[in-house]
């Protein structure tokens, strides 16, 4: 490959409705933020699936490494107290 | 690593496939699963890009305005696929630019049904028919299928597809429904793309070196042979509505069975074909080159533009 630059990659998130949260759609190539925002516009929502569109350059997403899922989620694996099941009422007990 | 080790990760990884449980990008995988991978999702996205020129060939000389908008569509639809499925593939860590080079370089192929000329209008009816009839059967497995990235492209060119097959039967039903010499012409469309359309589905089982595999990651989850018949399957009933024959003498339904026997593949001209002695093998990749050659100047403007806005935002912030 020569010694050519290729335009960056960039996230992009679609609000299919009011009411939902922005989702992750894909991915594509734009020179800048607003040609990603066109692009993505004929890419992903061709249908008129969004209303709202989020685009962000890859490079600036940090992710988690999944190799490390361990120690990273294993903190919340021995907190069952955390969660409503873990206490015990009678069964007369109503609206809780 | 040490073999071990390796040995270790690949049972956890087999087992995660085994239970239904999708891998991701940054997951561990062992190499051939990445190169498989690379290597079958860059040659669908290939496949979506050079399938647009077949029938880009008819979109200034399609009969009515109805059809252009739909034609139009369709091939604008196909630019997205191969763009999802380009992007999905980037995510195990190969470049487009890399993907463009296999594909203009001849390293990577794509589907050799686009290797064969589009010479009358019926030959647009019968490939939105016969060629998305095939791939929508090709791709609906692969929607559950273990890569991630894979399986979400693949659900949304999905849902898209049907809109194809639609658009190319309404087409070959008013040819049929039309002149005597629009039927003729239906009939040669179907003559023509009948059994390209059934090499579409891929070299028999016996023949097909990456089936046993590939089924093992979910990368298949029927062979060919199954789905070459549940295609000819559903398919034969919808020409006889049309009226026309499909050109097999030895088509025939089989009680027993519950399938239709069929006639002997030339498998030899798929070779061919695949080895780029099509009837268009070079002119479209020739097209694709061209195209991504001459757009050159283009794509460096852009960046050079953006590259020039975004200085003057820091200047204008100091």
């Amino acid at each position: 490959m020569e010694n050519k630059k290729e335009w960056p990659l960039w996230e992009i998130f679609v609000r299919s409705k009011n009411g939902l949260e922005h989702r992750h759609f894909g991915s594509l190539h734009a020179t800048d933020a607003e040609m990603a925002l066109e692009n993505a516009r004929d890419v992903y929502t061709r249908r008129s699936e969004g209303v709202s569109i989020w685009v962000v350059e890859s490079s600036n997403i940090t992710a988690s490494n999944p190799d490390h899922n361990g120690e990273l989620f294993e903190p919340a694996q021995d907190k069952v107290y955390r969660h409503p099941t873990f206490y015990d009422l009678p069964d007369e007990v109503k609206h809780m | 690593m040490s073999e071990k080790e390796v040995k270790n990760l690949e049972e956890i990884f087999e087992a995660k496939i085994a239970r239904d449980e999708k891998i991701e990008p940054k997951d561990w995988m062992p190499e051939k699963y990445r190169k498989t991978h690379i290597r079958q999702m860059s040659q669908h996205a290939h496949s979506e890009i050079v399938g647009m020129l077949p029938e880009g060939n008819w979109i200034s000389r399609a009969p009515s305005l109805r059809r252009k908008v739909a034609l139009l569509a369709k091939v604008q639809d196909e630019a997205g696929h191969g763009l999802y499925l380009y992007s999905a593939t980037e995510t195990l860590g190969i470049s487009r630019d890399e993907l463009y080079e296999q594909l203009h370089s001849g390293k990577a192929k794509y589907s050799s049904i686009f290797n064969y000329p589009t010479i009358t209008w019926a030959d647009i009816g019968a490939i939105g028919w016969l060629v998305d009839g095939a791939a929508i059967i090709n791709q609906v497995p692969l929607c559950s299928t273990s890569f991630g990235p894979y399986a979400r492209a693949m659900v949304r060119v999905c849902k898209e597809e049907s809109f194809h097959q639609r658009q190319g039967y309404e087409i070959m039903l008013t040819l049929c429904n039309g002149t005597e010499e629009q039927k003729q012409m239906a009939q040669d469309a179907l003559n023509r793309w009948w059994w390209p359309s059934l090499m579409m589905l891929g070299p028999t089982d016996d023949a097909s070196t990456h089936t046993e595999q590939s089924m093992k990651w979910k990368l298949k989850r029927k062979t060919n042979d199954e789905l070459r018949q549940q295609f000819i399957d559903q398919t034969v009933p919808q020409a006889d509505i049309l009226g026309i024959t499909v050109p097999d003498e030895d088509l025939k339904w089989n009680e027993e069975t519950g399938h239709y026997d069929f006639g002997e593949i030339n498998w030899d001209e798929f070779w061919q074909v695949v080895k780029g002695h099509g009837p268009c093998n070079k002119e479209r990749l020739q097209t694709r080159v061209n195209a991504w050659e001459n757009g050159e100047w283009v794509r460096d403007a852009a960046l050079a533009y953006a590259e020039k806005q975004s200085e003057r935002k820091v200047k204008q912030a100091i």
